[in-house]
């Protein structure tokens, strides 16, 4: 009751707040400058026309100049302009390729797949399943590295593999809160590891002390929100980034962001999310992040939405921005992303790769140009 | 028919007068009559020389030592201790320091060159057996064997900044000539990364891995196909030429062909530009086997390239100029082939027992030969191809019997041709992470993996069959008969070799904590591993619980199971509960080495429970079990 009189009181704030600088004189002139930082790109898709290994995209990761892209068939690294498949084969644990992970320190990769975790270093690549290591299950659906550790999210719970002495922990029903074991993804750092549960919410794990908390959806299994603001805002989450000590959730029924004390849901009627079915988010900071759904990439900036995708009723590509105001205009653009499914996102400097359901997109930066009004 | 019955029970008392002479001298060696112990043998394992040539340092793995003298007078400047069984040492490229890679204390020494004191004692990883720093003197670079990483420190803190995956076994480190590279080896071959239904039978693949220096990261790996066991890489000064020295067993053929070259080839593989792709070239010869080469050190004008051997006590000298018209006019594969050698190996020099490491001098005149098991140092001026000197390291004037017996156990020279000593399967007197056919048990018949000899004493019997009664007999007639096909021990020789194989004590255990404490995945595990009931409340019988056939100290009540694991090829399915000790170590596992890790014994081999109890366990519990086996 408390926590929902705080967030109450919070979202009335912002509102009253949104409400008096539109009020204000000059702040036509703001809103203006709010779009013109939207970023706007120029896509460039690859698809097995042009050295893809599968249209299918999983999930996609940078890595200085190259590009590491998890598919349906195989694990796929772009470099020097073209594209080099790595299999079964190879020693890849299973030809489907669902999440990505880069230990910057040594520049080894980690790949989960549907048959097992893989470690691509130096070109070699060594699988753990199942069976052959204390991975608790050949599903991977999530990895994330910290130090020494990495953090695998799991159809039957999550695990940790220290490198340097070869020990695997297990997580799940047995010695966690959670009540589902099928995790969806997972975010370590060096303070906090979140896990993505599906059907059982957020699992954090605090590093110092070494214990487990658990953050529900406040209205239960409800696929509607009674009140919102109050905490999760689902308990199918698709999808944790923790930076900046702030945590972005994604779920199927829209989004969150905890700061350690206050939630603040995302759903499409009251932001610019083009859909609540959010596949995958990854926040750029505490403030700003990326939202991958079913019906398009969208950016958040603290303030403004933008969305790019191709039109849900044309089929042409598209970007629209929403402010502050929930005002939305529309810029005009000749590229998208590949398909508006999107999977997996990451970051080139300026530039973004985009993992879809058909397609891998290189988003180019582009200077604005103009926009129009809707 | 009826005669012949006398001379049999004849013979029979013979054998078995001999066996108990041999016995009881194994038993009369444990006390050295002599008063020197083996401890006191230096055993020279390295040697470097300053970077002025003045001074020689020597790397003395027995003693824990290294030891100065003077590169020219060769007398004796200073003795530094150093921690326990150092394996590896550099200088660091300004010459200021030397590192030392203590591999039973997990320790780096760092020793100030001016001072010739011991500045620093650092913490490292698991087994450190090479070290070297980088041009910029910012990091330093630490093959660990055990945990088969390399670690990146930081050169004056010594703090450990992360680890690179290298090879199983990882073991020697080589600084390129520009200082860009650094390239890592590893003593046992990668465990395969794709299973097949034959793949306890593929062939070893190993590699060299390849760390840019100033990033700290792995930028290439150099595949060895068909080698298992690779050890020092020199470069040319112009970078252009690298060899590393290496085994290429033959362990997919039954080992019954000593004659026709049936169990190794010892190779050099080379790379760079001088090469193009890596090409293995064999150091062997038609009637002579260059058995376990180790130390590399190419002329500074490329003219000639040293391999120590140390198996067959020699330095191969090879023509640069002549190798690289031959692998650049011949087409290979040459590895197996015993008259590639006629075209680039110019000599082959004696030297002392056991040779591993050497050095040569700035002007590539005087080569250093460390020969580790008769504490010497072999000068050879490589004018001539000589041994000019011979420097003899402070130390026991006489061989004790123990010093014998694992002088007996490196050697080659028992085997027919000088191919194989027992050092050749078992590494630095380990094992080989290989399986192998054997011959008495028929050719294709019984696949055996290869077992690690530490810690066994009073475990017989011996053989995955049981077969052998006692080491005498495994060691004696049994490796003289099938293995050697050569000349036989004499009586004193198999008693020395019995003592020292009984006395190779266990390395330290890594994964134990210190005093008799354990993690509680390691406390959840042993319950397991002691259990009599299982998870659904029934009684395990008692020769399906963990703990009875893997009792006592060692893990092993000595007795014979069928443990479910009978394949075809098999005669028996009757097996010996083979030791636990260093089980974490021995990849891979079971008789036959089908399992590639601990985890597969229970998930894929064992779906009737015959190999204990353990389907019931859930993946928590057998990675709780898992842990507990990995102190033993």
């Amino acid at each position: 009751m408390k926590k929902f009189s705080i967030n109450s009181l919070c979202s009335l704030a912002l509102l009253i707040s949104a409400y008096a600088a539109l009020q204000v004189p000059g702040a036509q002139a703001a809103r203006s400058a709010a779009q013109q930082v939207l970023p706007m790109y120029r896509f460039e898709s690859f698809t097995t026309a042009n050295g893809l290994p599968d249209n299918h995209v999983f999930a996609v990761l940078v890595d200085g100049e190259r590009i590491w892209a998890g598919t349906e068939n195989g694990l796929a690294l772009y470099e020097n302009h073209a594209w080099k498949t790595y299999t079964t084969a190879d020693g890849l644990a299973h030809r489907a390729v669902l999440s990505l992970a880069l230990d910057k320190r040594t520049g080894d990769l980690w790949a989960g797949t549907m048959g097992g975790l893989s470690r691509v270093s130096g070109g070699r690549i060594d699988s753990f399943t199942q069976l052959n290591s204390g991975l608790s299950n050949d599903v991977v659906y999530g990895v994330s590295v910290d130090g020494d550790d990495v953090w695998v999210a799991t159809a039957a719970g999550g695990c940790k593999l220290n490198t340097r002495t070869g020990q695997w922990a297990l997580y799940n029903e047995r010695n966690t809160p959670m009540t589902e074991i099928w995790t969806y993804g997972v975010s370590a750092t060096p303070t906090k590891v979140y896990y993505a549960v599906w059907g059982s919410g957020v699992l954090e794990y605090d590093q110092k002390t070494g214990r487990w908390d658990k953050y529900d959806d406040p209205d239960g299994e409800n696929e509607i929100v009674l009140f919102k603001d109050q905490g999760l805002i689902h308990e199918i989450v698709t999808s944790v980034s923790y930076v900046d000590n702030i945590l972005w959730a994604a779920t199927y029924f829209g989004d969150s962001r905890y700061d350690g004390r206050y939630w603040h849901n995302f759903l499409t009627k009251d932001s610019g999310l083009p859909s609540n079915f959010t596949n995958y988010i990854k926040g750029v900071d505490g403030t700003r992040a990326w939202f991958c759904t079913d019906k398009g990439l969208a950016y958040y900036d603290g303030v403004n939405w933008a969305v790019y995708r191709n039109s849900l009723t044309g089929g042409k590509p598209e970007m629209t921005v929403r402010d502050a105001a929930g005002k939305v205009t529309h810029v005009a653009v000749s590229s998208a992303p590949s398909h508006n499914y999107v999977l997996g996102i990451d970051f080139q400097g300026a530039d973004i790769w985009v993992a879809t359901a058909k397609g891998l997109s290189h988003g180019i930066r582009q200077q604005p140009q103009g926009h129009q009004k809707q | 028919m009826r005669s012949c019955v006398p001379i049999r029970a004849v013979f029979c008392a013979a054998i078995a007068g001999v066996a108990l002479l041999v016995l009881a001298l194994s038993v009369n060696h444990t006390v050295h009559a002599d008063g020197d112990s083996s401890e006191d043998y230096a055993s020279p394992l390295e040697v470097l020389l300053s970077p002025d040539d003045t001074r020689l340092y020597v790397l003395c793995q027995q003693s824990e030592e290294v030891r100065v003298l003077d590169a020219s007078s060769f007398a004796a400047i200073k003795t530094i201790a150093v921690g326990r069984v150092p394996r590896g040492f550099s200088l660091s490229p300004d010459g200021a320091r030397i590192f030392v890679a203590n591999s039973w204390d997990d320790t780096l020494s760092v020793i100030d060159t001016r001072t010739l004191k011991l500045t620093a004692t650092w913490p490292v990883g698991a087994e450190p057996s090479s070290v070297v720093e980088d041009r910029a003197g910012k990091r330093l670079f630490v093959a660990n064997r055990i945990s088969n990483d390399v670690a990146v420190l930081d050169a004056q803190t010594g703090i450990e900044e992360k680890r690179l995956i290298a090879g199983r076994g990882a073991s020697y480190l080589t600084l390129s000539p520009d200082g860009s590279r650094i390239y890592a080896t590893h003593i046992y071959p990668n465990l395969p990364r794709v299973r097949t239904d034959l793949d306890n039978r593929a062939a070893p693949e190993s590699e060299i891995t390849v760390i840019d220096a100033t990033r700290a990261v792995v930028v290439d790996r150099i595949p060895l196909h068909q080698i298992a066991g690779a050890f020092h890489i020199a470069f040319s000064t112009d970078g252009r030429l690298g060899a590393v020295a290496e085994y290429h067993p033959k362990n997919l053929v039954p080992l019954a062909h000593l004659e026709h070259g049936g169990a190794f080839a010892y190779t050099l593989t080379l790379f760079g530009a001088d090469v193009g792709k890596p090409v293995e070239i064999p150091l062997d010869e038609l009637e002579r086997y260059a058995s376990q080469p180790f130390g590399v050190a190419i002329a500074p004008d490329k003219s000639r390239i040293y391999v120590s051997c140390g198996g067959s006590e020699m330095v191969t000298v090879i023509d640069v100029p002549r190798l690289l018209r031959f692998v650049r006019t011949h087409t290979g594969p040459f590895a197996q082939d015993l008259s590639a050698s006629e075209n680039y190996v110019v000599a082959r020099i004696n030297v002392g027992q056991n040779p591993r490491g050497l050095t040569l001098s700035k002007d590539g005149r005087r080569l250093f030969v460390a020969n580790r098991l008769d504490d010497t140092i072999s000068v050879i001026d490589t004018r001539i191809n000589r041994v000019a000197s011979t420097i003899k390291l402070d130390g026991p004037k006489t061989v004790s019997p123990l010093r014998h017996g694992e002088q007996t156990f490196y050697t080659a020279r028992y085997s027919f041709q000088g191919q194989i000593g027992c050092s050749s399967c078992h590494i630095d007197s380990t094992f080989d992470g290989l399986t192998w056919d054997l011959e008495p048990d028929g050719f294709g018949r019984d696949i055996v993996d290869n077992k690690l000899l530490e810690g066994v004493k009073d475990t017989e019997p011996y053989k995955w069959n049981g077969g052998n009664p006692n080491i005498p007999t495994e060691c004696g007639p049994r490796t003289e008969k099938y293995f050697w096909r050569s000349e036989q021990y004499d009586n004193l020789t198999l008693a020395d070799l019995t003592l020292y194989v009984r006395g190779l004590e266990p390395r330290p255990n890594r994964w134990r904590l210190p005093g008799r404490e354990m993690t509680p995945a390691q406390e959840r595990g042993k319950a397991i591993f002691e259990r009599a009931v299982d998870k659904f409340k029934k009684p395990i019988d008692e020769s399906n619980r963990c703990s009875y056939c893997h009792s006592g100290p060692k893990g092993t009540n000595q007795k014979l199971f069928d443990v479910g694991t009978r394949k075809a090829t098999d005669n028996s399915g009757m097996l010996k509960a083979p030791p636990l000790t260093g089980i974490a170590l021995t990849a891979p596992y079971l008789h036959d080495g089908s399992a590639h890790s601990m985890e597969e014994i229970w998930t894929v081999f064992n779906p009737d429970d015959k190999h204990g109890r353990t389907n019931d366990l859930s993946k928590d519990e057998l990675n709780d079990l898992i842990e507990y086996l990995r102190t033993r």
